[in-house]
């Protein structure tokens, strides 16, 4: 995992590796300018048998401002460096997950939710940044000043350093016992919190059925529910925490006294220490004891960081199931589609979506596909481009089996307008551009016309440079429908696959849409799928869907005769589906 | 020592595992102005008063035992060690008294750190979540209107982000900076008494220091506030992105938004970077602006002592120099804490923003009862559930009337809009009596939908007016008024949860029998049963795990169970192959017979079977009729249910 995350640091090395050069320089700043102050105490102030020592104290506050110029520069460049290396960093990562998700095939975006991907994208990366920050910093700091203060100590007088020897695993055991008690309710407060964000997510797009079934106060209820845990937890988790202070308190103020006392023996009985030198412990004391502090509080980020580090890295191992072909064709011959025995699951092992289906279309052809709720009409259509791979079977198109192809040239020729649609924020112009990149006006307002959008986009006060919203919240759904069919026409395709595209768009449109596909793309083949019997009866033949098997195939008059589903859907149609209309 | 590390890293604002993310509106981090921390504090005071005042105390001894190990310190080797140097025999009980002495206040302090700590999380976490549960009660009684006007990125970064920085400056800043105060206030009292010449030096370059520190932190706070902007920006268009990821692939379009991403992704690196700089050098600036003023004052000391300037001993100028460091640091932690609460008093402006919109007003007072006939035939209320229902509409007069529930809806010349200066709906009249199927048909945009959200009251009609048996919904109390109409949405919205709950939301007093009875209805009730867990399988994120058509058919049996006198369905069975549609069709239409039923669809053959279909175009009611009535009329209606078989 570590190596994982590491390889991405790639163009900050140098910042990385600097940083904690820097750090180390003003450690060592940091541990002489307490020195120089002894002397200057010393031998300045308290020099020359107590009467000043002006020249002393001239030298070493000149020594002192040239370490703490040096320190600076060190501090700031450990400051600088350590920003440059972290956030580099973290863009890196963001960069390789964003491009890694482009590379995924639907069956890799079928595994991750949406919001997850958020979250793994952004929140995670931040923590991870600003743990690879701390490490870079801290964790290069902490250690060294305690390793230079305690050989300082131990320099100046051995014997009274020992005292820190009994200091330190007392601070260790305690810091060691609150954060294993508190770790495992912060992990349980931090779950919380993810259920409180989607008790507030839910409501917030949610609010319509919230308010029309009156249920605003079960939903405060619901809510005050999980605050209150959250609250019972973070209250407990912190109080654990609130050990903290008193604990280094107590290993600070009873490490003083007992130096002071010890000191003040060695110094008056035994004659083997200066006052000065006991200024200088007691500061070493703090230092260490400061970063014994920071070294436990990384130690919390960290493991707060691995949770992070471990979904991002799920991400960036991820393999796309779909790869491109070694020698892949580049060209699509034309538009025939041909299915050989595929069968298709989405998991591996998983009930079969589709069984043994066999398909001959014929470059050019229109079919129509009707089935009912969740009998993989989607599923069939999305094999043609390669969105998903057969479990068994071959899907060819243009004569030739679909995983020969480069990917983008399969897809570029096999133009596919998704049930669940998207446009995305930018004006009409820049969503229809999408499907090709150098359309002229002309262009767009011909597929435009085609797909029965012209006329709505220009009522617009602004026409094709009206700005859509995220998510295209700003047009209807059949206007959203219509720019979407424009969109994929754009791309001049060599099939093109309608899955239930046209079904807010009212009868007539939606009759004249295909009218314009007859005759303007005669030799596009065209797949539709439809609930909508009349969408798809003029289609030269039409497929009868169900349960992942093809129930029937012919044209309208054909399966009229032969298909029991075909017969039903379309009486049920045709009588308003009830017997009292 | 908590702040000290935090202070390595910068607030970034991304928190929370469950955010969308979106767009975000970063309010402008100005001034913190006035009436925000004293509406902060306020939430203090009014419940913690005690706590507060027992917090104040313990930092006081807290802070003052730290004073007093300083000032200790200095002491020490003046007047406890250095006399004994050379003595004979020296005696150590005046040092063992004054390190008891010592012993006893850093106890006190000790303890005072503990206490304060402990407290002050009941108070954080207190205030904390006293605002989200305040935050969230509000929201619930907000107008559709604030919904529509804002993306839920932001509605959630208030619970998310601005709740984030109020929890840092709450938990940390406030005391800090009370300790710190405090801390400050008794050294310079120690300084003063040392020395004034010295004193005032130091005052000079601590201001010199804060005059840095004012110019690095706002070069940060710039770019602080560009950081929050551009990850507001990556989130949003990650979210985009993401959401649509699929379109992305069919269009092969993955270069090209990589390349968006990256020129974003550039740009916050950038301001991150910068920001994360500037927080960086603030550390070592200060410190060594620190170090130095201790050399200086060292200097200037040494020749104040020894050309005898100000009665200044040497004695003097070595607990000088001890304090002058005490006073520096606090001055440093106060400056690192004012990013965090300048961007925790910008996050409370917003939250008090969203507590103080205003709410959906509702002057109703008609309310809905449980009613029974009494011998006479007269309507009387009662306490137990009878089945019948009256609205009870008490009268100035101080009467009370009771009318039966029936689900007679009348919109009477209604206008409507979104906004005043574009109505969507002109001189609408409907006229449903009880039992009676109307049908809306047209064109996206017509205003099918509006309507129906006018009846609910979503959206407050201009002109005209809407009566319900007979009774203004004006008058009609808001909550009463929807819990009569049952209603399934065009977007289905499920919430976690299993599949039980999510149908029982319609009545949370169904038994499951009843669950079970409306899932059949809906003709659900064979996919549940087919699902792994059956009805107790987890639905979450809206359900994703179903399909379109699986989601419109619970939300269908949620209104049911409910059993409403009037039903609204709202495309509600537009992803349903019109199969099973008409296996759910003929369940509702034996639910709701004797009651009224509003349906919405573009499906002709969904609407054709209803009492009344209005042809809306623009805004505007254009034919009315029965099927038969409006195909004879060779009209609009006409000429789309020929559409079907134009072709032919």
């Amino acid at each position: 995992m570590i190596k994982t995350l590491l390889s991405r640091v790639r163009e900050f090395k140098k910042p990385s590796i600097l940083t904690p050069i820097c750090m180390v320089g003003e450690v060592f700043m940091e541990v002489l300018i307490p020195l120089l102050m002894a002397s200057l105490i010393d031998n300045g102030i308290e020099g020359n048998n107590g009467q000043g020592d002006l020249n002393h104290i001239y030298l070493m506050a000149g020594l002192i401002m040239i370490a703490c110029i040096l320190s600076l520069l060190a501090g700031f460049g450990g400051g600088k460096f350590g920003a440059i290396a972290s956030t580099g960093f973290a863009r890196n990562l963001r960069k390789d997950m964003f491009h890694k998700v482009q590379e995924y095939s639907f069956e890799n975006i079928d595994k991750f939710s949406t919001a997850s991907l958020v979250t793994r994208l952004t929140s995670d990366i931040t923590r991870v940044q600003d743990a690879y920050q701390m490490i870079l910093r801290i964790a290069v700091r902490s250690p060294i000043t305690l390793i230079f203060s305690l050989i300082m100590a131990f320099s100046i007088n051995a014997q009274i350093s020992l005292v820190f020897l009994a200091a330190i695993p007392i601070l260790a055991i305690g810091l060691f016992l609150i954060m294993t008690h508190a770790h495992p309710v912060f992990e349980r407060v931090f779950k919380r919190y993810d259920k409180l964000n989607s008790v507030v997510q839910e409501n917030v797009s949610g609010m319509r059925v919230v308010k029309a079934f009156v249920r605003e106060e079960h939903e405060t209820e619901k809510f005050k529910g999980v605050s209150k845990s959250i609250y019972d937890d973070f209250c407990k988790a912190e109080k654990l925490l609130a050990f903290n202070g008193p604990l280094m308190q107590l290993c600070m103020y009873g490490g003083m006294i007992a130096i002071s006392w010890l000191g003040a023996q060695l110094i008056v009985v035994d004659n083997a220490l200066t006052t000065g030198e006991l200024m200088g412990i007691m500061t070493y004391a703090m230092q260490i004891l400061m970063s014994l502090m920071m070294l436990s509080m990384i130690f919390v980020m960290l493991t707060m960081a691995r949770a992070s580090m471990e979904r991002i890295c799920e991400v960036l191992g991820e393999e796309s199931t779909l790869q491109n072909p070694e020698n892949p064709v580049t060209e699509v011959k034309d538009g025939s589609i041909r299915f050989r025995k595929v069968d298709f699951a989405y998991k591996k092992g998983g009930s079969l979506a589709l069984t043994d289906v066999d398909l001959d279309i014929k470059s050019g052809e229109t079919i129509g596909i009707i089935g009912g709720t969740g009998s993989s009409k989607s599923t069939l259509v999305q094999l043609i481009p390669r969105l998903y791979d057969v479990t068994d079977g071959v899907v060819e198109v243009g004569g030739r089996n679909v995983k020969e192809y480069d990917i983008e040239a399969l897809r570029n020729e096999v133009a596919m307008v998704l049930q669940k649609n998207v446009l995305f924020s930018g004006t009409i112009k820049d969503n229809l551009r999408w499907g090709n990149a150098e359309a002229s006006d002309e262009e767009l307002e011909r597929v435009c016309k085609l797909a029965c959008a012209h006329d709505f986009i220009t009522s617009f006060p602004d026409g094709y440079d009206t700005y859509i919203e995220q998510g295209g919240t700003n047009v209807s759904g059949g206007q959203k429908q219509r720019l979407c069919i424009a969109r994929a026409l754009l791309k001049k395709p060599k099939i093109l696959i309608l899955d239930d595209s046209t079904s807010a768009v009212d009868t007539a449109t939606d009759a004249m849409i295909r009218k314009a596909f007859r005759e303007e793309i005669p030799d596009t083949t065209k797949l539709i799928i439809a609930q909508r019997i009349s969408s798809v009866q003029d289609a030269d033949r039409i497929i009868v869907i169900e349960g992942g098997k093809i129930d029937g195939m012919g044209t309208h008059e054909e399966l009229l005769a032969s298909n029991e589903i075909y017969k039903e859907v379309y009486y049920s149609q045709q009588k308003g589906g009830d017997d009292n209309g | 020592m908590a702040e000290k590390v935090k202070e390595q890293t910068p607030p970034v604002q991304m928190k929370g595992g469950g955010m969308r993310g979106g767009p975000r509106v970063i309010g402008k981090v100005g001034k913190p102005d006035k009436a925000t921390v004293k509406r902060l504090l306020g939430y203090i005071f009014k419940d913690y008063k005690f706590h507060f005042v027992l917090v104040i105390v313990c930092i006081l001894c807290s802070s003052l035992a730290g004073v007093a190990g300083s000032l200790f310190l200095q002491t020490l080797i003046d007047d406890y060690i250095s006399p004994l140097i050379g003595t004979e025999s020296p005696d150590f009980t005046p040092l063992l008294k004054v390190l008891c002495v010592m012993g006893a206040i850093y106890l006190t302090g000790m303890f005072s750190t503990f206490f304060y700590n402990r407290i002050m999380v009941t108070i954080s976490q207190g205030v904390q979540k006293k605002i989200r549960d305040e935050m969230f009660e509000n929201m619930q009684r907000l107008p559709i209107k604030y919904f529509d006007q804002r993306t839920h990125g932001d509605i959630m970064s208030h619970y998310t982000n601005d709740i984030d920085t109020l929890r840092q400056m709450l938990s940390q800043s406030i005391p800090q900076a009370f300790s710190s105060v405090i801390t400050i206030v008794s050294v310079f009292i120690a300084m003063v008494t040392t020395s004034v010449y010295l004193t005032i030096f130091v005052i000079i370059t601590i201001a010199l220091m804060m005059l840095v520190t004012g110019k690095i932190a706002g070069r940060s706070g710039k770019y602080f506030v560009g950081q929050q902007k551009s990850i507001a920006e990556v989130n949003g268009y990650i979210e985009e992105m993401i959401n649509g990821q699929k379109v992305v692939k069919v269009f092969c379009h993955e270069d090209a938004t990589k390349a968006d991403f990256d020129r974003l992704n550039d740009e916050l690196c950038h301001n991150a970077r910068e920001a994360n700089i500037s927080a960086n050098i603030l550390g070592p600036v200060n410190n060594n602006m620190g170090h130095m003023q201790y050399g200086l004052v060292a200097v200037l000391g040494g020749i104040l002592a020894v050309n005898g300037v100000g009665g200044l001993t040497l004695g003097g100028i070595a607990a000088f120099l001890q304090l002058s460091k005490s006073f520096t640091m606090p001055v440093n932690q106060i400056s690192q804490q004012i990013n965090y609460i300048v961007m925790a008093l910008a996050g409370a402006k917003r939250i008090f923003a969203l507590i103080d919109e205003k709410h959906e007003d509702d002057n109703g007072y008609v309310t809905l009862v449980n009613a029974e006939r009494n011998l006479n035939g007269e309507i009387t209320e009662t306490e137990k559930h009878t089945g019948m229902w009256a609205w009870k509409h008490p009268h100035e007069d101080g009467t009370t009337t009771y009318t039966e529930l029936q689900g007679r809806v009348v919109l009477d010349m209604v206008d409507f809009g979104y906004t005043e200066e574009k109505m969507v709906l002109h001189d609408i009249s409907i006229f449903a009596e009880p039992g009676q199927k109307i049908a809306f048909v047209g064109s996206t945009g017509a205003g099918k939908t509006t309507i129906t959200n006018l009846i609910n009251r979503f959206y407050d009609i201009a002109d005209g007016k809407i009566r319900y048996d007979g009774i203004n919904i004006n008058k009609i109390k808001k909550a009463d008024l929807r819990r009569s109409l049952g209603i399934v949405l065009q977007e289905t919205c499920l919430f976690t949860g299993t599949v039980m709950e999510n149908i029982r939301y319609g009545n949370l007093s169904a038994t499951d029998e009843e669950v079970y009875a409306a899932a059949k209805l809906a003709n659900a009730d064979d996919f549940i049963r087919r699902l792994p867990q059956g009805y107790d399988t987890m639905l979450t994120e809206n359900g994703a795990q179903l399909s379109q058509g699986q989601r419109q058919l619970i939300a269908i049996a949620r209104a049911a169970v409910a059993d409403p006198p009037v039903m609204i369905l709202d495309e509600a069975t537009s992803s349903i192959d019109t199969r099973t549609e008409a296996i759910v069709q003929k369940g509702m239409d034996s639910l709701m017979k004797g009651r009224t039923v509003f349906v919405i669809a573009h499906r002709l053959s969904t609407v054709q079977n209803s009492d009344v279909i209005m042809v809306l175009e623009k805004g505007r009611i254009i034919e009315r009729g029965n099927h038969e009535k409006l195909i004879a009329e060779k009209g609009k209606y006409y000429q789309l249910y020929t559409g079907m078989f134009e072709l032919d």
